[in-house]
């Protein structure tokens, strides 16, 4: 029993509609509670009032935007060392998942700098480096599209992403040097005296499993649907041969 | 190689009027900042570094998508690619002919823009050095974009959507150290990133673009 079991296309439908009921119901039940709890049962902060509780949307969908590309550069790097059909196709599917997460966590910022910075956008460094991953997102599926022959745009994407990675890095640590920030550090770490009190922190923790296994659960899916439309295509072209 | 990059320089100079396009786009992006912005002197002060740089970044960028694709069109990328030099190295000469063709007339025509712009005096130094350090990474990045829309019919929009998020360090750095400058700050950081980058992009990006055209030709 191995991990790479999964890279049957077959084997991965398979095992991942047994398992996407339980992530689909588990990540709505999580969201809902976070979201909930986090709205409805939480204090208003001392300073910020009610508008700190967009944190519950931003921080999960932030950490979800960059954990996809992340997961994507796993995907890619598996497609090119192993070649591994459906893990090319997973680094396709995360990716509109992933632009979403990013344009959520822009939004939501915006949503809550007004009131509370006085300004939609501020070139701060975190905001600016979103935005420059959202671009990479936005070339990375633009290429996708682009391609005709599935295998040479996997190839072409998966090196996108890989050059793409180390780009975004440097882009995230150049963006730090070129303007002071008006964004807050980091509000949970481990080693950190100034986290964001518990209860906050608690429906945050609850929102961010729910986020993270729907997005589980959207990969799956999409995964499934990019295998199965490879299917029919594989079909048709037969079916035009023996026509 | 030297044969290679004599070709390419010779095709780049006679055949098209490739040449002198990304120097003349220069001049015209240079000229209409000041229509758009408004004439004031104290402001085109302020704005000239990363003015030149943003028009060097896009004629750069303009460029590229001849790059490789007139040879892709002709079939002599194929024989490059079985030549007996390996693919990593026509792609570097490639970054370097599309250097000398583009990146090095920016560099020289910057201080004449400067001058239209009102660069301060102790810019014009810095303007030079940082475009100088600068532009081959514009071209070696360019080289990876042009090498991954290669195939395709309208990739023109496409590349650049591609490209530029790549340069957004290059040119951070490259405009920190011409804004420095120009105001008569430090710069040996700014410098010194800029030329990592460029010494770094030189060194790794040519695997990246010879695998991506090795893809393409397959």
């Amino acid at each position: 029993m191995s991990i790479w079991e999964y890279a049957n296309p077959r084997k991965f439908l398979h095992s991942s509609e047994r398992v996407m009921p339980y992530l689909w119901v588990s990540s709505g039940v999580l969201m809902a509670v976070g979201l909930i709890w986090g709205f409805f049962f939480t204090p208003d902060d001392y300073r910020q009032g009610s508008t700190v509780k967009i944190i519950f949307l931003h921080v999960p969908a932030a950490l979800m935007a960059i954990n996809a590309w992340f997961m994507m550069l796993v995907a890619s790097l598996i497609w090119v060392i192993r070649r591994h059909h459906v893990s090319a196709l997973a680094a396709k599917a995360a990716a509109p998942v992933g632009i979403v997460m990013t344009l959520i966590a822009l939004a939501t910022g915006a949503i809550w700098g007004q009131p509370m910075w006085g300004t939609w956008w501020a070139w701060d460094p975190r905001l600016t480096s979103f935005l420059v991953l959202f671009l990479f997102y936005l070339g990375y599926i633009a290429l996708w599209e682009a391609i005709d022959n599935p295998d040479t745009a996997a190839d072409l994407t998966a090196i996108l992403c890989l050059v793409g990675t180390v780009f975004a890095v440097l882009s995230r640590y150049a963006v730090n040097f070129w303007n002071q920030g008006l964004h807050q550090g980091a509000s949970l770490s481990l080693d950190e005296k100034e986290n964001v009190a518990d209860a906050f922190s608690n429906p945050l923790y609850v929102c961010m499993v729910g986020f993270g296994l729907f997005f589980l659960a959207m990969v799956f899916y999409r995964t499934g649907t990019e295998i199965r439309a490879r299917r029919i295509k594989a079909l048709l072209a037969r079916q035009r041969q023996e026509a | 190689m030297i044969a290679l990059l004599l070709r390419d320089l010779r095709l780049a100079v006679r055949a098209g009027g490739g040449f002198g396009l990304g120097l003349a786009f220069f001049l015209i992006v240079t000229v209409m900042v000041p229509f758009s912005v408004g004439p004031e002197s104290e402001l085109l002060a302020r704005i000239a570094p990363g003015v030149l740089w943003l028009g060097a970044l896009l004629s750069c960028l303009l460029s590229l998508d001849r790059l490789l694709a007139l040879d892709w069109e002709d079939g002599s990328l194929d024989l490059l690619a079985t030549a007996p030099l390996p693919l990593e190295a026509v792609v570097s000469i490639k970054a370097l002919a599309h250097w000398i063709t583009t990146g090095l007339p920016l560099v020289l025509a910057a201080p004449v823009l400067g001058i239209l712009l009102n660069l301060p005096l102790e810019g014009f130094r810095w303007v030079v050095i940082s475009l100088f350090l600068g532009t081959p990474a514009l071209s070696v990045i360019g080289t990876f974009g042009a090498a991954l829309t290669v195939g395709l019919k309208r990739g023109g929009l496409l590349l650049s959507l591609l490209v530029m998020p790549l340069y957004v360090p290059t040119l951070i750095f490259g405009a920190e150290v011409a804004r420095r400058g120009a105001m008569g700050m430090g710069v040996e950081t700014p410098v010194l990133m800029l030329a990592g980058i460029s010494a770094a992009v030189i060194a790794l990006m040519p695997f990246a673009s010879a695998a991506v055209l090795r893809i393409n030709l397959r």
